[in-house]
């Protein structure tokens, strides 16, 4: 990889003085994805090329989409542009290019949608700012919708609730039904499809590895902690990102999950053909696509006979599992009778327990019963803090109760470390910053606007490590873990400061057999 | 003369709002939400979920969070608004209720703190370089035209005052088609004029956020996709044609 030189913002003293920018219109509008090619474009049904009639596609997508999705016509119409969202986004607060602000991304879509599908902006374009749908628009449209990470923090701060992400996966389905596809979403994709996960692993590779991985756990605890994989008849099926299968820190999440499993004797396995929780379907806001990557899992749950279904850490996989499987697959609780579809995969299912269930729940629930003992000062030469990632916090839940999805993390972590503290309230819980790498932008060309982007997080996790001893953060996402491993050094922050929270867990769970 | 103008352009306009809103209210309401996306954490029940959608229309309590000054302006606007409107129920009314002639002088103070809290909102669009960059003309104008029905309407109370009770008969001859002269007077016909301007530019412009902020998913959804499996019709066709 090229050494590029990133201008890398400067991180101020506390979270209090992160000051935001005058607008500088253009300051990231260099920053671009990749196209997608042919060859990851129409296996996903889109076009190879920018077809002659892109504007005819482009605008008979959007229609379709209108009708579809209430989110989207309500957002497209409600917005006052009162300004509340303005300095909530991590991408404007980073460079300052006023086509962050979530409302003025959205306007790149709201001021199309006027000209084409409104009186007001039909007949006085230049009162209301109706702009016609031109190749310009689009070039914006891929430009400034890849600088989105889907994140939702604007939404909570709108008074009516519009969501950007709703907006921005929206475009991106234009984009692609008018042949502007992002390579790196649809490649990985197409990856997915054709050998089971994101990172292109076939099935001998992954036994291989979890036999390897074994093999580390023998060596670091003296015990035989299994990893299955495709164990037919076991009662829980494991779906995690294909990442924890050997990047850094995300393995040692897995093998964390592993002890787990492990040392409340449950029977559980991994499946080489659902080897993806991630779902990339949901940044292109694809339903089909998200409805076909989701039903992989669906088809594994049913081919091993699973009781129960588990997802590892990570943030959109645990939004698309919680909030979307149930209706795109099935893979839940609560289906009408009439629903046989739903009905297949529910009746071998453990009412029990929740459909799909986090693997912090499981973690979780063990511990309160007793299960699991900890003891803490394992990790002493630690002091930790916690990043909840965005697409957990803000659209997803763990537990019972709402706000459990920030609690169970910190209940685990609290009972791992003993020095544990949490970031400034401004950037922690739903008002959490993204990472800077969600949302389909964790790729090298973007790596400017990740820098940048990561600039908030920074900012609060360098106050806590002045000010309490920290010297790292947990996380539950594969794309925060990665995108911090490579965005903190340009921080000055070594990269394994970030963490797996399992990985935690793994460190303190008492593995002594003979007391419990 | 006037008074048929005014009669027509009244009947039109109340047409225009009322069929208008009731279509975009419609086709919100038609439009199916296929994904479960409240914003988290989201209550867990359909009470607590009108609770939620209540607090954020009486309370503005997102933008409460958001940014303190907008809210202050906002919500005072949108309150004195109200109190104004309750105030000029007393010409559409007859008997006028005790209630009606209760908050006439809050009514008045009202419409102070809305041209004021108006004033204030502009001022933010004009002064502050973000909200600035994102404001349209017919952002301007918006606030413009509500500032001219406020000061119109204080205009007529303070400065050219017309025959109220004239003006009465005339909205209670239009309710009840039997017209009745409206006083000629220029202010008042001013304030007539933008407040039909007003109705007809509703159903068309950003003022929509007044259904809008009902029909948002991620604020009117219960929190329970796996215990309740959603599914729009057009996804249920897709499941069904896939199979």
């Amino acid at each position: 990889m090229s050494k590029k030189e990133y201008e890398i913002p400067s991180v101020p003293a506390c979270p209090e003085e992160l000051y935001t920018p005058e607008v500088q219109p253009g300051a990231s509008e260099s920053v671009r994805s990749y196209p997608a090619a042919a060859q990851h474009q129409e296996p996903l049904g889109f076009p190879g090329e920018i077809p002659d009639d892109w504007q005819d596609r482009a605008l008979t997508r959007m229609e379709e989409l209108l009708t579809r999705s209430r989110s989207l016509r309500v957002y497209l119409e409600s917005c006052v542009r009162c300004g509340a969202c303005t300095d909530k986004c991590h991408y404007y607060l980073g460079t300052g290019d006023p086509k962050n602000m979530p409302v003025a991304r959205q306007d790149l879509m709201r001021d199309i949608y006027r000209r084409h599908f409104t009186p007001a902006g039909r007949n006085f374009p230049s009162l209301v700012r109706g702009r016609e749908l031109t190749r310009e628009v689009m070039d914006e449209w891929f430009t400034y919708f890849h600088q989105c990470s889907q994140c939702r923090r604007c939404s909570v701060y709108c008074p009516y609730g519009i969501d950007t992400a709703e907006i921005s996966m929206a475009a991106r389905e234009i984009l692609d039904a008018a042949g502007f596809g992002q390579k790196y979403v649809n490649e990985i994709l197409c990856k997915v499809h054709k050998i089971g996960n994101n990172l292109g692993l076939p099935g001998p590779a992954l036994e291989d590895t979890l036999e390897g991985l074994e093999e580390d756990l023998k060596d670091d605890t003296g015990q035989d902690i299994k990893i299955p994989l495709d164990a037919q008849g076991a009662d829980i099926l494991l779906v995690t990102p294909s990442a924890d299968f050997f990047a850094e820190p995300h393995v040692d999440g897995l093998m964390g999950y592993a002890k787990v499993f492990h040392q409340a004797g449950l029977s559980w396995t991994l499946s080489s053909y659902a080897s993806e929780a991630g779902n990339f379907g949901m940044f292109i806001g694809n339903y089909e696509q998200m409805k076909k990557v989701a039903e992989r899992i669906r088809k594994a749950a049913i081919d091993l006979g699973v009781k129960r279904i588990v997802v590892g850490e990570c943030g959109h996989a645990w939004r698309v599992a919680y909030s979307f499987w149930n209706t795109l697959a099935g893979i839940g609780h609560g289906a009408d009778e009439k629903d046989e579809y739903a009905r297949a995969l529910q009746a071998q299912l453990d009412p029990n327990y929740p459909v799909p269930q986090h693997i912090c729940e499981l973690t979780y629930d063990l511990m309160q019963q007793g299960v699991l003992k900890f003891d803490p000062t394992a990790n002493d030469h630690i002091g930790l803090t916690f990043h909840d990632s965005c697409n957990v916090a803000r659209a997803s839940r763990m537990g019972d109760m709402p706000g459990g999805q920030m609690e169970i993390p910190r209940a685990l972590l609290r009972a791992s470390v003993r020095n544990f503290h949490d970031m400034a309230d401004t950037t922690i819980g739903d008002a959490t910053f993204c990472c800077g790498g969600g949302g389909g932008l964790l790729t090298d060309e973007l790596l400017d606007i990740r820098i940048k982007g990561a600039l908030p997080r920074v900012t609060a996790l360098r106050d806590v490590m002045e000010d309490k001893g920290i010297t790292h953060m947990a996380a539950i996402c594969a794309i925060c873990k990665a995108q911090f491993t490579k965005v903190l050094p340009y921080y000055d922050l070594p990269m394994d400061t970030v963490v797996s929270l399992h990985q935690m867990v793994g460190n303190a769970l008492r593995l002594d057999k003979g007391e419990i | 003369m006037v008074t048929a103008i005014f009669a027509i352009l009244f009947y039109a306009a109340t047409a225009i709002l009322l069929v208008g809103l009731g279509m975009r209210i419609a086709l919100y309401a038609r439009t199916p939400a296929p994904l479960s996306i409240p914003t988290t954490p989201a209550p867990t029940s359909r009470g607590g979920v009108a609770f939620r959608v209540a607090t954020e229309v009486v309370l503005f309590n997102s933008l409460f969070r958001s940014n303190k000054w907008i809210w202050l302006l906002g919500w005072v606007f949108h309150a004195a608004l109200l109190l104004v409107l309750l105030r000029h129920l007393r010409y559409f009314l007859e008997p006028v209720p005790q209630w009606v002639v209760l908050i006439q002088p809050f009514g008045l103070y009202a419409a102070f703190a809305m041209v004021a809290a108006l004033a204030g909102l502009w001022f933010r669009r004009v002064a502050v370089d973000r909200v600035r960059y994102v404001s349209a003309p017919s952002d301007h104008l918006m606030l413009a035209l509500l500032i001219a029905i406020g000061a119109s309407g204080l205009a007529i109370k303070y400065l050219a005052p017309t025959d109220i009770a004239a003006v009465k008969a005339f909205f209670l001859g239009l309710m009840r088609f039997d017209w009745q002269p409206l006083p000629a007077d220029p202010m008042l016909l001013i304030h007539l004029l933008l407040v039909v301007a007003l109705m007809v530019i509703f159903p068309f412009s950003k003022l929509l956020h007044v259904a809008g902020v009902f029909f948002s998913p991620t604020r009117n959804q219960v929190d329970n996709p796996r215990e309740r499996r959603r599914l729009a019709p057009w996804a249920a066709e897709l499941e069904r044609n896939n199979r």
